[in-house]
């Protein structure tokens, strides 16, 4: 599977580096810091990240470091899931330079569910709705100042999302 | 949270309705539309003193503070607005022979879903809103939809926005045939049906509002008043014809084919004791 | 073929809150068909919006984003009356690209 980018000719300036990064994390001994373009630095889709299980890789392969819990990460999400398919899950932040939220479903088959990237003059807050296979953690990561901070909140699933 | 269906509690209940403890049970022997449609209401705003008569078109989001919240979120940009586009892009194309739906309709189809089903004299009996746009098709020599989503959601959606806020006014004319098919749908309404031995007043009036497995059950009150819906379930649109036959198979009864006299009664039924409530359709579900 | 991107995006002066809808199976690749074949991943990988010449808001999704996906973000500045740009790319390939005027 290949992302086609025909629509966002601007990401092709870093394509190169990010197929340096997933050959990196083939390897998966070499220093991070010989290959910094992790795909949350740039605009080009972060394949790799999404193709990761857990949490914690996908969250390496798109930082490339760990996060800090933190409650200047507020997280909206329903105690119960109306319906696994649709949740509505919204993030925001009152941390200073935020440059991107993402959001991660710890138990779905891939766990990274989305990745906003927030520019300059874009308030540091995102709602959308995701579905979750079951009922599991969901975990906002923030990336401010070049750190990362997260929370997260169990929303229980009783209709999956992934079922036929 | 609270728990399921207690099949013990819901038999005791069910036998209690067949021996007419329940208001609506009584009138047997002379049928009185209006007065059971009165005590059907009494019956839900007593059940759920908290919630307002115009509310219980919200179906489950009535019942339960969590749900709202997830609703009016939902609510923000809903899921049916694809399908009401589509369904006032379709309502204003001409058929292939120049005419369209509004040649089908009163006031060419505006604003008046709250008085359907109606009763049809001429054929002596009941034809829903579903039925008439394909009959309309049919007239005019287009081949009808199939009754249970996509382009019939589509029409319906955006006949019922058209009517939205519009009090549900469904008419029994003096005419025996129109008092029995009110009945057949009355009776079909409470009767027990499927493998799970389910009527369909056993989940919609005597446990809504409770969880049946993963989903909350809607009131019957004003049930149809928010159709068609989108539901989250479906991953797209149906009808009121695809929310029949879905009840159904749920209860793992045989599902009859969409707009069969019995559903067309039903229909009838259910969309009378709900007069007075407002038109809510097109609406969102989990 | 009317647009698969919905878009409402109202300026309070200050700031633009944009919301949009956009129609699209999202098929995550783990759900069945009828006939008991698995249906294969089909999803919006990346969603732009752009303003005056330059991205305010990027998403880059998975599968397990919801069908008909629904997004809402705000940014500084937007005037009544300005484009709004907003284009989705999909794993197969698929786009569209619409534009919207601020409210």
């Amino acid at each position: 599977m290949t992302t086609t980018h025909d629509g966002f000719p601007a990401t092709r300036r870093l394509m190169l580096k990010g197929a340096a990064s997933v050959a990196l994390i083939g390897l998966g001994n070499l220093p991070f810091s010989v290959a910094p373009a992790f795909a949350a630095a740039n605009d080009k889709y972060p394949e790799d990240a999404f193709k990761q299980k857990s949490d914690a890789d996908a969250v390496k392969a798109l930082y490339g470091k760990t996060a800090e819990p933190s409650d200047k990460v507020k997280m909206d999400a329903p105690e119960i899931a109306e319906n696994g398919a649709v949740v509505p899950i919204s993030v925001s932040s009152t941390l200073e330079n935020v440059t991107s939220i993402s959001i991660l479903v710890a138990e779905n088959p891939n766990a990274l569910a989305a990745f906003y990237l927030i520019p300059a003059g874009t308030l540091p807050s995102v709602a959308n709705r995701l579905k979750m296979a079951k009922t599991t953690n969901v975990i906002a990561i923030v990336e401010a100042g070049g750190k990362l901070y997260s929370t997260a909140k169990e929303v229980k699933v009783t209709v999956g999302g992934c079922g036929g | 949270m609270r728990s399921a269906i207690h099949f013990a509690s819901a038999a005791l209940a069910l036998a209690a309705l067949s021996f007419g403890a329940m208001p609506f049970a009584v009138a047997a022997d002379t049928p009185d539309p209006a007065a059971d449609a009165k005590a059907f209401q009494k019956f839900f705003t007593e059940k759920f003193p908290k919630v307002k008569l115009d509310d219980f078109v919200n179906g489950p989001y009535s019942m339960n503070e969590d749900m709202h919240r997830q609703w009016e979120e939902k609510e923000q940009f809903p899921p049916y607005d694809f399908s009401l586009d589509l369904g006032k892009e379709m309502f204003a194309k001409p058929f292939k022979n120049g005419k369209s739906y509004a040649d089908c309709f009163p006031n060419q189809g505006i604003g008046i879903r709250q008085n359907y089903p109606t009763f049809d004299e001429k054929e002596g009996k009941v034809v829903t809103l579903e039925l008439a746009l394909n009959r309309c098709r049919e007239a005019n020599g287009e081949a009808p939809f199939s009754y249970v989503k996509d382009e019939m959601a589509a029409l319906t959606a955006y006949m019922a926005f058209t009517s939205r806020g519009k009090p549900f006014d469904i008419k029994i004319p003096n005419d025996p045939r129109a008092l029995e098919a009110y009945e057949n749908g009355k009776r079909y309404f409470y009767t027990r049906r499927g493998q799970l031995n389910f009527s369909c007043a056993s989940c919609h009036v005597q446990n809504p509002g409770e969880r049946i497995r993963a989903e909350v059950l809607a009131p019957a009150l004003g049930i149809l008043n928010a159709m068609p819906i989108y539901r989250s379930e479906w991953g797209g649109m149906g009808t009121i014809s695809r929310r029949f036959t879905t009840c159904n198979s749920q209860i793992r009864g045989v599902p009859l084919e969409p707009q069969s006299d019995e559903y067309r009664d039903l229909e009838y039924y259910l969309s009378y004791v709900s007069n007075g409530l407002p038109v809510s359709g097109p609406g969102a579900r989990p | 073929m009317a647009s698969t991107i919905r878009v409402r995006a109202t300026s309070s002066g200050e700031t633009t809150e944009v919301q949009a809808l956009i129609q699209h199976p999202m098929d995550s690749g783990y759900v069945k068909d009828a006939k008991g074949d698995l249906i294969p991943p089909h999803f919006i990988q990346q969603l732009t919006f752009e303003h005056d010449g330059k991205n305010v808001f990027l998403a880059d999704w998975g599968p397990a984003v919801s069908k008909d996906p629904y997004v809402k973000f705000s940014f500084k500045g937007g005037k009544k009356g300005d484009d709004l740009k907003i284009s989705w790319v999909d794993n197969k390939g698929a786009s569209d690209t619409t534009t919207a005027k601020i409210q």
